[in-house]
């Protein structure tokens, strides 16, 4: 019988421990990909045609001289400090090269986060209200699209008919060319940004921009979430309670939404929160298709010059930004599950 | 006597299962989506067998005349940017499909259920183990996973196919893993145990086959994810070289004429559409059938 104060800390730092180790595993396997699956880590850095001091260069840097414990050591030291290497296309460091793309994925990903949200939600609650009946198969149907489309093949799909044949969007890019670099850089999202300085023929033309590959990335994470509502919901719609409710003379909508809705919250915030990770892997796609400047097209444009540094960190971000989103869903599960925290103690 | 009797119960179990099957596939047939899945993958498999008897034209030989020439009787779908005709490298294409998810699949379900049943049965520090490597593996998105693998390996189809496997085998070792706990202690595996087995013939002989048919339907809609990852991978140059007709690869090139000549791009797309809706569709019909927890609540 332990103290709860007590308990809890080592809750705490057992979960932050697994996190960690995790994160520890993240990086051994971009170790591996990157110095030991190559036949020649420094070849596949600095390409065919290097001259030979940058090669012995990279070669002392990357410490291949070393033991491979050691070489790892120093690769996970280095990353801790937040050295991520130098790529080799844009001789930056790749960390400031992925701080500055990050806003740009980040902003396309929110906003079809929320599309995904506002639509998949109340579809999966449809689907499960009238189970087995036609609203359902119809839903499912559009859901299962989303499954099996290539995204990026619906992103020149929707190029196609909206912008040259329909022209209702703007094309790809972030703005058009002879907006691009009239708002200053704050938060690197250009709608918060031309927002913020006040130039609102820029936001509406960002918004023009932005729509096709925000509504696609929208569809793709609407597919999943409606998909898991419906799951949910069905599961709640049948317990007891739900029985319950209706026979105090509760009204339909107060049933579905008020408890069974409410009910099924814990775990949809779980499901929200990996589909934006999901997301995140969409964008990579779509954003080569709609050359929008985020992480996605950085990676897309390293891989063309053999920058494995940038590819590997890329990568990195990507998976840690997962894991933190998986901490996250662990962390607001427990708070919003009264059951789960009583679990805990 | 003990003979006949023997006898007696292999002719009993095999109308059993005979029953049983035909059960399955009148269940089956109730479900129009899952027929029309089941039409569209039987479709391909014919498609990859028969390709040269199909095709109209040598998915290879390039006819510069036809360049980027519009859908027509001659060519039904059109021409691509050297004049080979795109229904013909479809039909091929169907082929080198077929292959990735074949090598994906015959590789990364066996990893993920060996790994997975030893963790579950093995308990401990084995179990803790495998379980954080599992973990890191899921923590990457798949394409990117895959992505920096093949960047690494070199692209091509087989390393592309390598780096696939390698992203997929997780989702396995979790199902086997969650089913081995379930049964690790069953009174069952204990009286084998009592009985001498070994753990290796536990896990082998009797967890592995416990995991199959939630194994089947996991596959079955992996295989759309598995297609839809190789396109990606292809589409974005790290999958099938040219000239090989691979879907991904063609809607590549065909992105340059997506204005002017649309049907190079979105045809090969449509096709990879239809194949993963109807694995999709397929793993929807089968998971019905076959999951055990839906069936109850049904």
């Amino acid at each position: 019988m332990t103290s709860r104060p007590l308990r809890l800390v080592t809750g705490i730092a057992t979960w932050l421990l697994t996190v960690a180790i995790t994160l520890l595993g993240l990086a051994a396997l971009t170790f591996f990909i990157g110095r030991i699956l190559p036949i020649d880590p420094v070849l596949s850095i600095v390409g065919e045609k290097a001259l030979p001091e940058v090669y012995d260069r990279v070669y002392l840097e990357l410490g291949l001289d070393k033991p491979i414990w050691q070489q790892f050591a120093e690769y996970v030291l280095k990353l801790l400090r937040g050295d991520f290497g130098t790529s080799f296309s844009t001789s930056r460091p790749v960390l400031t090269d992925l701080i500055s793309f990050f806003p740009a994925t980040l902003e396309l990903s929110t906003i079809g986060l929320l599309i995904g949200v506002a639509l998949g939600v109340p579809m999966g609650v449809a689907s499960a209200y009238w189970h087995e009946k036609w609203p359902d198969h119809v839903i499912r149907i559009v859901g299962l699209i989303g499954y099996s489309v290539p995204v990026f093949w619906l992103g020149l799909v929707g190029l196609y008919v909206f912008y040259y044949l329909l022209d209702w969007v703007s094309g790809p890019g972030q703005l058009d060319v002879f907006y691009v670099g009239v708002v200053d850089r704050v938060t690197g999202m250009i709608l918060i940004d031309s927002a913020l300085a006040g130039e609102w023929d820029i936001f509406w033309n960002a918004v023009s921009h932005m729509t096709l590959p925000a509504l696609l990335l929208g569809y793709y994470s609407l597919a999943y979430i409606s998909r898991m509502t419906r799951s949910v919901m069905l599961d709640q719609l049948s317990r007891e309670y739900v029985l319950t409710a209706r026979l105090k003379g509760a009204s339909e909508f107060g049933v579905v939404v008020g408890h069974a809705l409410r009910n099924a919250a814990i775990p949809l915030v779980t499901v929200i929160a990996l589909s934006y990770g999901g997301l995140l892997e969409g964008s990579v796609l779509i954003e080569t298709i709609f050359s929008w400047p985020g992480i996605g097209n950085y990676i897309y444009s390293s891989l063309f010059s053999a920058d494995m540094n940038a590819v590997l960190g890329g990568t990195l971000l990507v998976g840690i930004v997962f894991v933190f989103l998986n901490m996250l869903s662990d962390v607001l599960y427990r708070v919003l599950d009264p059951r789960s925290r009583e679990l805990a103690k | 006597m003990s003979l006949d009797t023997s006898l007696d119960s292999k002719h009993a179990l095999r109308a059993a299962r005979l029953t049983e099957l035909r059960r399955f596939a009148r269940r089956f047939l109730r479900n129009p989506l899952g027929v029309l899945g089941l039409v569209i993958v039987l479709l391909l498999l014919f498609t990859a067998a028969f390709a040269p008897l199909l095709a109209t034209h040598d998915p290879y030989l390039p006819t510069l005349a036809a360049r980027l020439s519009a859908p027509s009787a001659e060519y039904w779908f059109g021409a691509d940017e050297l004049g080979r005709d795109i229904y013909s490298r479809l039909v091929y294409g169907s082929r080198l499909t077929l292959l990735i998810v074949g090598l994906v699949i015959v590789t990364s379900a066996p990893i993920g259920l060996v790994i997975g049943a030893i963790s579950g049965t093995a308990g401990g520090w084995v179990d803790a183990i495998f379980m954080r490597i599992t973990d890191v593996f899921l923590s990457i998105p798949k394409l990117l996973l895959a992505l920096a693998f093949v960047a690494a390996l070199g692209p091509g189809i087989f390393n592309a196919a390598l780096a696939i496997t390698l992203t997929a085998w997780p989702p396995y070792a979790r199902l086997a893993r969650a089913e081995a706990l379930v049964i690790r202690n069953a009174d069952f595996v204990n009286a084998i145990r009592l009985a001498g087995a070994s753990e290796a013939r536990i896990v082998f002989f009797h967890i592995i086959p416990m995991c199959l048919s939630s194994v089947i339907v996991r596959m079955t809609f992996d295989m759309a994810g598995i297609i839809l990852t190789a396109a990606g991978l292809g589409f974005i140059g790290l999958g099938a070289q040219p000239p090989l007709p691979e879907w991904g690869a063609m809607i590549s090139t065909g992105r340059k004429f997506i204005f002017d000549q649309w049907w190079v791009a979105t045809i090969p797309g449509a096709a990879i559409f239809i194949v993963s809706l109807g694995f999709n569709l397929l793993g929807d019909a089968l998971r019905d059938l076959l999951d055990p927890h839906l069936r109850q609540r049904n």
